[in-house]
């Protein structure tokens, strides 16, 4: 098939929408391992877009490229509990049985070894994707059978098929995952209820947002409601990027139909007809089974029009792929993550749920919070209140990684304390948890009684454990390094701030810094918090904020015993000149003396 | 002032209409803010984040900021100023802002808003970037290395001559200005001196060809008074002040 072909095929079918082009791109960029230069033309011409827009959002994008990555892009999850099992020395070894160098297309041009954000594979690591499939459980003898299957050409889908595995791992269940109910339980409810009593009954249940941020569902479900438009929708955040977090994986793969019901019952609610469930990239291999059960349940009069019989209640989902941005995990830029561009925050206000897709009402709740509202309208409201907190109620799902036993899914009613997951999970001799991902907090033992709520410590679901032996300040540089790679940009203190900070943890770990540089981190920090433009911004310093108050020691035994350090190393400096003169004899360096 | 909404700025009372940000209320005031990629031309952008302000406790943009009744608004504390401050010196670091050789300075509004602050120096580490210049364009030449991605002429381009001659590409750290070209130039572009966007950059990075120093410096826009009284560079593009 030409390109020519190929891009008609994939633009007609959306009916040459402009609003698509990510989705193109997506397509474009797993069939040619990048995105062809006449591609580019090919799009702008036919959909009326400039070609630097259309490189605008390439270069935005972290799974979209402009120059060839080969019949083989690999990339490792990198995030730190990734680096815990040892997902570094599986590069190497990779990138030395292959002989390339990590990021760089081989000369060949058939492969390429990067790394990537989490991967959402954080209790079977190491993970990596291959053009986009996740290969979890890594260690050395299948990078062995990977560089084989490599060298032998043999095509990804011919790889052995249980390289693709993912297990649930569902370790402790409560109400959510207890589930019986039937496919249509809720719908029905719905139907029998009326919207407004429905909408009552989520909105006295006290469902706050599963994201983490815990704004009352019910009540963005009523404001969206009251906003008038021709059109309203529904959006399902499934861009599951924090570091650590890998909830919503479990439930699109086990709970999926219950997820959609949720959405459609928001729709019911609020009177939109258009839903859309916006998948991480990472989370490829789970489309073609969504798209399977969404199709299902149009069959079985769950989805499209009349829903259920009912003359007016006509929705139907849409899936929409991410590319590899954590940003667009932020609901306004997963909003202009939907419309094809580039995943830029909006400003706020307008909010979503007045001017949200297309500029339409539009609710975009977390994977978990709809499922709970499915399980609320069949269960109603006492039934969820009577678990959890006064302030949470209900249940929290949490991703369990790192130092312990038993890694997985730990559903917990709200109000659960750190030191009772600990207990269950099997962690000893446990330094820190990370709670809430990489923007979230520090958690040291003193503070173990601390609870899982919104009123104390609130999470999206990331739960890491960190014992004795590990080194902070690894997973702080991990941290850093994460955001200067997700920032999106637009905003001076995030995008800058977070370019220092990473420098700055950098001098502290390789052992150049001096009190100085940490009070440079803190005054950054604060003021990225205080002025940025966006969430990611605002908690992007967190764990460097954390960590300095309640860890200063894995700092301090790296400091310098100066208060000032340069920002630059003067040996290091003198490289270029070694490299250019061939000399590296005692008298072409500086400072190491013996 | 009966009858109308006022807020509170350092203290004075700030008139204000349904729709006004902090910013548009405290401009038609006469009251500065400092700002780098506001230009009351265009709609709020709120990226540089340099007319940071505190409003009912809270730090907030004042120009995507809706004023509201009562608000109270601190624009001058030490606070306030400190993290403009930081601010600026971000994006001096950012680039390679070099004042002294730079054809712009004097009618440069991140140098002027700098000494507004009282910033003596840059502060951080520099990132000496590696950036180009394109003097491929007959009337004129963009200097990347000062580019702080206000976006104003994207905005200009795109909104104003509708020409889409501008846009950001990369992301993070990473994030520059491209423009629509199939070589990337301006000078293949459909751009022309007479544009929009040829006439709203806050700094030295578009620059009009031939006339650089027609005005010698000591002679410019804030050479004579500080941003504060004459404000930003565009509302002077047509007199003889700048």
């Amino acid at each position: 098939m030409s390109i020519e072909e190929f891009i008609s095929g994939i633009t007609s079918s959306a009916n040459n929408q402009p609003g698509y082009l990510l989705q193109y791109l997506y397509e474009i960029q797993y069939q040619y391992s990048y995105i062809p230069q006449q591609a580019i033309k090919l799009l702008a011409e036919k959909l009326s877009l400039t070609e630097s827009h259309i490189d605008g959002v390439i270069g935005f994008y972290s799974f979209l490229h402009d120059s060839p990555r080969g019949a083989y892009d690999i990339l490792f999850s990198d995030s730190i509990t990734d680096h815990m099992l040892g997902s570094r020395q599986l590069l190497e070894q990779l990138c030395n049985t292959l002989g390339v160098t990590p990021a760089i297309p081989s000369e060949d041009g058939r492969v390429t070894v990067d790394t990537t954000s989490c991967t959402g594979m954080c209790e079977q690591g190491p993970a990596m994707l291959v053009n986009g499939w996740t290969i979890a459980g890594l260690d050395q003898n299948r990078i062995e059978t990977i560089a084989k299957l490599i060298e032998s050409d043999t095509a990804v889908e011919q790889w052995p098929q249980e390289f693709f595995h993912v297990e649930d791992n569902i370790q402790r269940r409560d109400i959510l995952l207890s589930d019986d109910s039937n496919k249509g339980d809720a719908l029905k409810a719905l139907i029998e209820q009326g919207e407004d009593a429905m909408l009552e009954q989520v909105e006295s249940s006290g469902l706050r947002g599963r994201g983490g941020a815990g704004f009352k569902t019910g009540m963005k479900w009523r404001f969206c409601k009251q906003s008038e438009a021709d059109q309203h929708y529904v959006v399902c955040n499934a861009d599951e990027g924090e570091p650590g977090t890998f909830k919503d994986r479990v439930l699109l793969n086990a709970y999926a139909d219950k997820v959609f019901e949720g959405m459609t019952l928001c729709a019911g609610i609020i009177g939109a007809s258009k839903g859309y469930l916006y998948l991480r990239g990472e989370y490829r291999y789970l489309r073609a089974a969504l798209e399977q059960k969404l199709q299902q349940l149009r069959e079985t009069g769950l989805l499209g029009n009349s829903i259920l019989g009912k003359d007016g209640f006509d929705f139907d989902i849409e899936i929409h792929m991410g590319a590899g941005a954590y940003i667009c995990g932020e609901e306004s830029s997963l909003i202009e993550s939907l419309e094809g561009k580039r995943g830029i925050p909006r400003k706020r206000p307008p909010f979503p749920v007045t001017y949200g897709y297309q500029n339409k009402p539009t609710v975009v709740n977390n994977v978990e919070t709809f499922m709970s509202a499915a399980l609320i309208a069949i269960h109603g409201a006492d039934w969820f209140r009577s678990v959890g907190t006064e302030e949470s109620s209900g249940t929290k799902l949490l991703s369990i990684s790192g130092d312990c036993e038993k890694p997985g899914i730990y559903e917990y009613p709200f109000g659960v304390s750190i030191q009772d997951i600990l207990k269950d999970c099997g962690a000893t001799d446990t330094q820190a948890v990370q709670l809430a991902g990489a923007a979230g907090f520090t958690i040291p033992p003193a503070e173990f009684e601390r609870c899982v709520a919104f009123e104390d410590v609130s999470s999206g679901g990331s739960f890491m454990v960190f014992n004795q032996q590990r080194d902070l300040l690894d997973m702080v540089q991990n941290f850093a390094h994460f955001f200067v790679h997700e920032s999106c940009g637009f905003c001076t203190p995030c995008r800058v701030g977070s370019a220092l900070m990473k420098d700055l943890v950098d001098k502290v770990h390789s052992g150049h810094a001096g009190q100085y540089d940490l009070d440079e981190m803190r005054k950054i920090g604060l003021l990225m918090r205080s002025s940025s433009h966006c969430g990611l911004g605002t908690t992007a310093p967190n764990p460097m904020l954390d960590t300095l108050n309640k860890f200063p020691q894995i700092y301090e035994k790296r400091l310098k015993h100066s208060a000032y350090e340069p920002a630059f190393d003067l040996d290091a400096a003198l490289q270029d000149a070694r490299d250019i003169t061939g000399r590296d004899d005692a008298g072409a360096h500086i400072g190491t003396e013996s | 002032m009966n009858g109308s909404k006022t807020f509170t700025l350092d203290g004075k009372a700030i008139a204000f209409e349904d729709g006004d940000t902090i910013m548009d209320a405290a401009l038609r005031a006469g009251e500065y803010i400092p700002h780098l990629c506001h230009n009351p031309e265009f709609s709020p952008h709120g990226s540089c984040r340099v007319c940071v302000v505190e409003a009912n406790g809270r730090q907030v943009s004042a120009c995507t900021q809706p004023a509201m009744v009562n608000m109270q608004v601190d624009n001058s504390s030490d606070e306030i100023m400190n993290d403009r401050r930081a601010l600026l010196q971000m994006l001096f670091v950012e680039g390679n802002h070099v004042c002294p050789g730079c054809e712009t300075s004097g009618a440069c509004q991140l140098q002027a808003v700098a000494y507004y602050t009282n910033m003596l120096s840059p502060h951080f580490t520099h990132f000496f970037p590696q950036r180009s210049v394109d003097a491929s364009h007959a009337d004129i030449a963009i200097d990347f290395n000062r580019c702080i991605l206000c976006e104003l002429c994207v905005r200009a381009s795109r909104d104003v001559d509708h020409k889409n001659v501008f846009a950001i590409d990369g992301r993070g750290i990473n994030s520059h200005l491209v423009i629509n070209s199939a070589s990337g130039k301006l000078g293949d572009s459909s751009f022309a001196a007479t544009d929009k966007a040829a006439h709203v950059c806050p700094v030295g990075a578009i620059l009009p060809k031939h006339t650089a120093y027609d005005k010698p410096i000591g002679e410019r826009l804030y050479d004579k008074q500080p941003i504060s009284i004459v404000g930003d560079v565009a509302a002077h593009e047509q007199d003889e002040e700048r």
